[in-house]
């Protein structure tokens, strides 16, 4: 399973109702429903993906997130997930509301801007980071808000957010024990744990 | 015998009819006493009679849903691109049965059968049956045939809501439920449509009040109307307009009222060819079922209670240009699902087609069947050694 994968499943409860925003191929979900009896449901745009979820036995529902999750109960999960995608939201704060409206707990990963490789690239090419890891152009990509780890936590002052936990890794998900001396210049995601 | 038809396809097939009976009790309070039902079945029943699947029709719909009746047949059943070996619905793996619904006019009692009691055709007699009484309905067939319990219960439009309401009706007799382009139950707009198909039916003079088959005559104007009236809203605005545009039958103007556009001897020649096809008394019938459709009634008018002792898994499958049940009503369907807890995936499939795109198969929409179709043939238990 991918690491950062592998972190989060760690801090579900066996038998919690989870929604994963963005899920993928489902990796995540079909885990938890096998080795945590998790009840799971992944909302997802990508048709590929959707069918490999199907095929997969894990229940996906075609939805583009950036609509809203309004028809979604308060409180009505235990754990709302949503890896990598923050950073393509349309607007990553009335996201990060939402998912704490419907969920008790959620599990948040996303790329930090604040990484020295793109703050040198930037730096010191004057232009928009491109890397093996964040492939796109500034008018192609999909990730329209990029934010440094200390932006997301600025916003979790702001709105109220308690953060449980953090976790920095570098590209490949390892924990490194260097990565916590200084996380917001040499961590590249970051995966939070947050509650109201 | 060499066969002229593609090797995807099941082929010739037969229709049978199969009685019942035990006296049936419906929902307006009256009761059948016999009926039969005409059935299709494709494929082989395994030895554990764990491989079944029902196919659900939709309003004009029938038991002859894939193969030909004949080398002469222009066309094979109605959802054929689904149905066959090596389809998603894969004869291969699957026993699918298909019927005509109770009250229809292609076999199965109907309004156009005898009243045993007049030996007259029942005509406006026949009771107004209902979605929950046709499920009742076809559980007694699945008695017949020897299935406990369906690998899958699939079904379009009106008939996705009587795969819903086998969930809810029966949740310990079905795996799997597919419900494509249905609702949980009819708007007023959905309502207004089907009442005016029913007043153009009625107020046809030949209908002679549902007695026409005395008078060996048929409402056709009428029927032809509602049909009309019916296919408008299973198409889109964008389908038709990408089908017929403004595309006139000759180069000028005729100033008459004469079909002059295209879409309007479209219309005519589909109305016209319904018209012989169906019968009155069963499409008045069918609109109310449509109509009378609400599961959720019952519960408080609570989808999610309605749902909460279901035990199956669900797939729910809409097209973006349906208006006639829109995305938003397979929505509230999967949300409801959802909200109970129950497993369900939910397609939203891109289509230019409407309503009717759940009959075409498009890529995507194929390559989803597909994909679901794959889960519920791994649900089929392995096959108990004394079984065989």
């Amino acid at each position: 399973m991918r690491a950062d994968l592998d972190i989060i499943q760690a801090w579900i409860e066996p038998g919690s109702r989870v929604l994963d925003l963005g899920c993928g191929e489902g990796e995540l979900l079909s885990y938890l429903s096998r080795h945590k009896q998790v009840e799971g449901y992944g909302l997802e745009y990508n048709h590929d993906n959707i069918t490999a979820c199907i095929m997969a036995g894990v229940n996906v529902i075609e939805k583009d997130i950036d609509e809203g999750l309004a028809s979604i109960r308060d409180n009505s999960f235990d754990v709302v997930v949503m890896t990598q995608a923050l950073q393509v939201m349309h607007r990553p704060d009335i996201i990060v509301d939402e998912m704490l409206r419907i969920g008790r707990e959620c599990i948040v990963t996303f790329p930090n801007f604040g990484h020295w490789r793109a703050r040198g690239y930037l730096g010191f090419r004057g232009q928009m980071p491109v890397s093996k890891f964040l492939p796109y152009t500034w008018y192609n990509t999909p990730n329209i808000h990029f934010c440094t780890f200390k932006d997301f936590e600025r916003l979790c002052i702001e709105r109220n957010i308690h953060i449980r936990e953090r976790t920095v890794v570098d590209h490949l998900h390892r924990d490194r024990w260097w990565l916590r001396l200084w996380p917001n210049m040499l961590g590249e995601i970051a995966i939070y744990r947050i509650t109201r | 015998m060499p066969t002229p038809f593609p090797d995807d396809s099941v082929g010739l097939v037969e229709p049978s009819l199969v009685r019942f009976d035990q006296p049936l009790q419906l929902a307006c309070g009256r009761t059948l006493d016999a009926f039969e039902l005409a059935i299709e079945t494709y494929g082989t029943l395994n030895a554990d009679h764990s491989n079944a699947i029902l196919i659900c029709h939709a309003l004009s719909g029938n038991h002859h849903v894939a193969g030909y009746h004949s080398t002469e047949d222009r066309k094979p059943g109605w959802w054929d691109s689904a149905v066959g070996p090596g389809k998603p619905i894969d004869t291969n793996r699957f026993f699918v049965v298909g019927l005509n619904n109770l009250g229809g006019c292609h076999g199965s009692t109907g309004p156009n059968s005898p009243n045993p009691e007049t030996g007259k055709p029942y005509g406006p007699d026949f009771p107004i049956v209902t979605v929950p009484d046709w499920v009742e309905s076809q559980a007694r067939l699945a008695d017949h045939l020897g299935i406990r319990q369906w690998a899958a219960v699939i079904g379009g439009s009106l008939g996705g809501m009587q795969a819903l309401q086998w969930a809810i009706d029966h949740p310990e007799r079905l795996r799997h439920c597919m419900v494509i382009a249905a609702a949980p139950k009819l708007t007023a707009q959905n309502i207004a449509f089907n009442e005016v198909a029913r007043q153009a039916i009625s107020r046809d003079p030949q209908f002679h009040a549902g007695h026409y088959y005395e008078q060996e005559t048929i409402p056709k104007t009428g029927l032809m109307l509602a049909r009309m009236v019916g296919h408008i809203t299973y198409l889109s605005d964008g389908g038709m307009h990408e089908k017929f545009g403004r595309e006139m039958r000759s180069d000028a103007l005729n100033f008459d009222y004469s079909p002059q556009f295209e879409v309007e001897s479209y219309l005519q020649y589909q109305g016209e060819r319904f018209s012989t096809a169906f019968d009155a008394n069963t499409y008045l019938l069918m609109t109310r079922a449509l109509d009378y459709f609400d599961p959720a009634a019952a519960f408080g008018h609570s989808l999610a209670d309605a749902l909460a002792g279901t035990r199956c898994g669900f797939m729910v499958i809409s097209f973006t240009t349906d208006w006639r049940f829109s995305p938003a009503r397979s929505r509230e369907i999967v949300d409801a699902l959802v909200d109970a807890g129950k497993p369900v995936s939910y397609a939203e499939i891109d289509s230019q087609q409407g309503h009717d795109a759940f009959l075409i198969p498009s890529p995507r929409y194929m390559e989803v069947l597909h994909a679901y179709m794959r889960r519920v043939a791994a649900d089929i238990p392995p096959e108990s050694p004394d079984a065989r």
